[in-house]
């Protein structure tokens, strides 16, 4: 059959069944089995009202159950089990493998970077999007082509910046654009200022921003200023840490940035330079998810109270002040909520490092790794046990989620 | 926002400088694809999308004409013509530089020169394009190659989309892909919407012990990855006989959409004022009434921005397609999967890899820039509550 038509049909009978299930299933429990008439009218209508949201809610519930809460169980299952030995139980010998594999840990140590850069930068990106087009005379229309990345596949964005990535034999023209600023450097003046002094500064001054802001979330524990409870305390002690470890990265690789011979006149395989080729990979999910944390932050700081920003403005605050002094601090649980968002986005990212180098010269993610574990390899144990691990990773989130939307209702 | 309008204008400048400047970065990347579609193999390969704006001087093979052109004058033969305009091939008038007779040296003759071939032929050639072309023997049928140095004015073709539309072969092809994507993204948008619907409903508008329970279990299935959800549901598939094809990647999307769209519908509803439904109820209205007649019409705006947020991610999805749908057969590809195949066997073809990935982008694209009001809406009830 054709597949037009077969889609055709499906959407009649899926779309008729929806409405053919709701309208009859009412009509049943109304007409036949609990009808408003009789000496039990008063006691049907409630009962039939007892009923009702279980019909409203069963397909809903039914899908749920079926495609999301029983694979979580089954997993489980499958990477406790070998396939090979008639699904026996095997205890935790697919994780022993597992963790015995390089590939694994390169795929942990990719997604952890991914993990920090990528939120990191989207969300400080939209911010500064957000704030430089909020007044703005054509601040939506800069904001509209900032946020259209989003509407693009991760597979039509792969395709955009392997176009940007291309590499060309160095006598003919290069059509990529990188590789066409990177022959234009010559190590002259010009290639010492943007490809080493510049560097320099930016990592500097990431460093001192990321020593200021850490300076800022911890100085109420420093003053004392609230009752801090011990697992807040944890969380401070977990930012710093991360913190340290991040600035004397960005410290230790400044001598790196001037010892380092470089290869001018020579055009780069930019995807295949190992440890860097991963922030080529980055940057096209950077590129996509930004336009999203635009759009919330901006509407967020739309929501400032006008007040609290012309109180500043009366005690003689510069926009510097008023944009991290006042702003930031009052949409930060907005900031957190992208962040997460963006969060979960880079655990499942499995599209981009597929297209692009499939985990090749040292690219692997997690996703790609237990797609290539279960379809290529055809391992369901190890696989099965890797989605287990995004699963672990995605965990607290999902608590998180669940906690706020609990309190929320409340 | 400053004290003073004398310190505020070199900032509204700055401002505006570099809200432009990354403007200008986002969009660099997608137009370099467009323009890339636009243009023919050899022009990619020759110069860097961004050499295509403008004109610029590029190097460009002619033919002088050949035996049958040729004229015998006192035991030589000579052909006169012009090499910009004559012939089917010609490119018209151009403003040309230099010209050279061997691949090896394309720029080696000012224009008026004259430059010799092998065998005592000399070539001539004119700022007007006019050249004479003489030889002590007679001529090939086909004439002398000629490399000119031309100054080109921009030139854009809809060829490619040609070739992948209509008249490419195999995988060059996009026409069947593009139907299979289609046929699975609507069916896959519209029946999640419905079943979403009646649940949102009853979550929020609905009395029932366990509701809380169910809202909270939503939420937590929200960030629940699907890639935990491949092999159950494939080994799923395959013992109830659905195996691989579009219903079982219609049932997938389904699933893995509802969470966002009960959490859609649901904000969307219980901000719905009370009194309308209730004063429905005292008017002997069934829940299935007011569901249909008054909250279905008034969430218009919840239900378009759900469609879209499906829509998008159905269309642009890979990896459920290639699980759920793409056998070995490959009659069901989508195109996302297509333009990954082309990456792998057409690396280096640009003008094909381009031009489909662009007819894979523009309908998203068309749809984002259309709705977009939607979208944010929903971006925003999704995140900011009550934002």
């Amino acid at each position: 059959m054709n597949p037009a038509l077969q889609g055709l049909i499906t959407i009649l009978v899926g779309v008729g069944g929806c409405i053919g299930y709701f309208y009859l299933s009412n009509q049943l429990l109304d007409k036949v089995i609990f009808p408003a008439t009789g000496d039990k009218a008063g006691q049907n209508i409630n009962r039939a009202n007892q009923v009702r949201p279980w019909l409203f809610l069963f397909p809903a519930i039914f899908a749920l159950g079926l495609y999301l809460g029983y694979p979580v169980f089954e997993t489980l299952r499958l990477s406790l089990t070998d396939r090979a030995q008639d699904d026996a139980f095997v205890g935790l010998a697919n994780y022993q493998q597992m963790m015995a594999e390089p590939k694994f840990w390169e795929a942990i140590r990719n997604n952890m970077l991914w993990l920090i850069v990528v939120p990191a930068a989207s969300t400080a990106f939209g911010l500064l999007v957000a704030q430089l087009t909020d007044r703005l005379f054509w601040g939506n229309i800069a904001k509209s082509l900032i946020f259209m990345p989003m509407a693009i596949s991760f597979v039509g964005a792969s395709v955009i910046f392997k176009l940007i990535y291309d590499a060309r034999p160095a006598e003919t023209a290069q059509i990529g654009v990188l590789n066409a600023l990177w022959m234009s450097f010559d190590g002259g003046a010009g290639s010492v200022f943007v490809l080493q002094l510049l560097p320099t500064i930016i990592l500097l001054g990431f460093a001192a921003i990321l020593a200021f802001v850490t300076y800022v979330i911890i100085s109420p524990v420093l003053e004392r200023r609230s009752n801090i409870s011990m697992i807040a305390y944890l969380l401070y002690g977990v930012v710093v840490l991360v913190a340290a470890w991040l600035i004397l990265k960005s410290l230790g690789s400044v001598p790196a940035l001037w010892t380092t011979e470089l290869k001018y006149g020579e055009p780069q395989q930019w995807l295949t330079v190992p440890f860097y080729n991963n922030f080529f990979l980055m940057v096209v999910l950077i590129w996509t998810q930004t336009g999203f944390a635009m759009v919330i932050l901006s509407a967020a700081l739309r929501g400032i109270p006008e007040e609290t920003i012309e109180a500043a403005v009366i005690d003689g605050a510069n926009p510097f002040q008023i944009f991290f002094k006042i702003k930031v601090p009052q949409i930060m649980g907005t900031i957190l909520v992208v962040w997460t968002t963006t969060t979960l986005m880079v655990l499942k990212v499995f599209d981009v490092v597929f297209a692009m180098t499939n985990g090749q010269w040292e690219t692997q993610v997690l996703a790609n790794y237990m797609y290539d574990k279960l379809f290529r390899a055809n391992d369901w144990g190890v696989g099965s046990a890797s989605a287990m691990i995004i699963m672990l990773l995605v965990a607290p989130i999902l608590i998180w989620n669940v906690y706020n939307a609990r309190k929320e209702m409340r | 926002m400053a004290s003073s309008p004398s310190s505020q204008a070199p900032l509204t400048w700055a401002v505006n400088i570099s809200v432009i400047f990354l403007v200008v970065l986002w969009l660099f990347p997608t137009l370099g694809l467009f323009v890339s579609s636009f243009r023919t193999a050899d022009q990619i390969t020759a110069s860097g999308w961004w050499a295509s704006l403008t004109s610029s001087e590029q190097i460009i093979q002619l033919r002088t004409g050949g035996r049958d052109a040729a004229k015998e004058v006192d035991g030589v033969f000579v052909v006169e013509g012009n090499i910009l305009t004559d012939g089917d091939e010609a490119p018209g008038q151009l403003e040309i530089s230099a010209f050279g007779v061997s691949s090896r040296a394309v720029d080696a003759y000012k224009i008026g020169d004259t430059a010799e071939f092998n065998k005592g032929k000399t070539f001539t050639l004119n700022a007007d394009g006019s050249y004479k072309l003489t030889s002590p023997d007679k001529l090939r049928k086909r004439g002398q190659r000629v490399f000119v140095t031309a100054v080109l004015p921009p030139s854009f073709s809809t060829e490619n989309y040609g070739t992948i539309l209509f008249s490419g072969t195999g995988q060059d092809n996009m026409a069947k892909a593009f139907f299979n994507t289609l046929t699975v993204t609507i069916p896959a948008t519209i029946i999640p919407i419905l079943i979403a619907a009646f649940a949102a409903y009853a979550l929020a508008w609905m009395e029932f012990p366990g509701r809380a329970l169910l809202i909270a279990a939503v939420v937590g299935l929200l960030v629940v990855p699907l890639q935990l959800a491949l092999i159950p549901l494939l080994q799923l598939h395959n013992n109830v006989g659905i195996g691989k094809g579009y219903l079982g990647v219609w049932l997938a999307h389904t699933g893995f959409g509802l969470p966002l769209a009960i959490y859609l519908l649901r904000n969307y509803m219980v901000g719905l004022p009370r009194d309308i439904i209730e004063n429905a109820k005292v008017d002997g209205a069934t829940d299935f009434q007011i569901f249909t007649k008054i909250i279905l019409p008034l969430s218009f705006p919840a239900l378009a921005s759900f469609a879209i947020f499906q829509f998008l991610w159905t269309w642009n999805d890979l990896l459920v397609a290639k699980v759920f749908l793409i056998d070995s057969t490959g009659q069901t590809t989508v195109m996302t999967n297509q333009i990954v195949e082309l990456l792998g066997t057409r690396g280096g073809n640009w003008e094909i890899l381009a031009t489909a990935a662009f007819i894979s982008i523009a309908v998203p694209l068309v749809v984002f820039f259309m709705l977009q009001r939607y979208l944010v809406r929903g971006l925003l009830a999704g995140s900011v509550k009550g934002g």
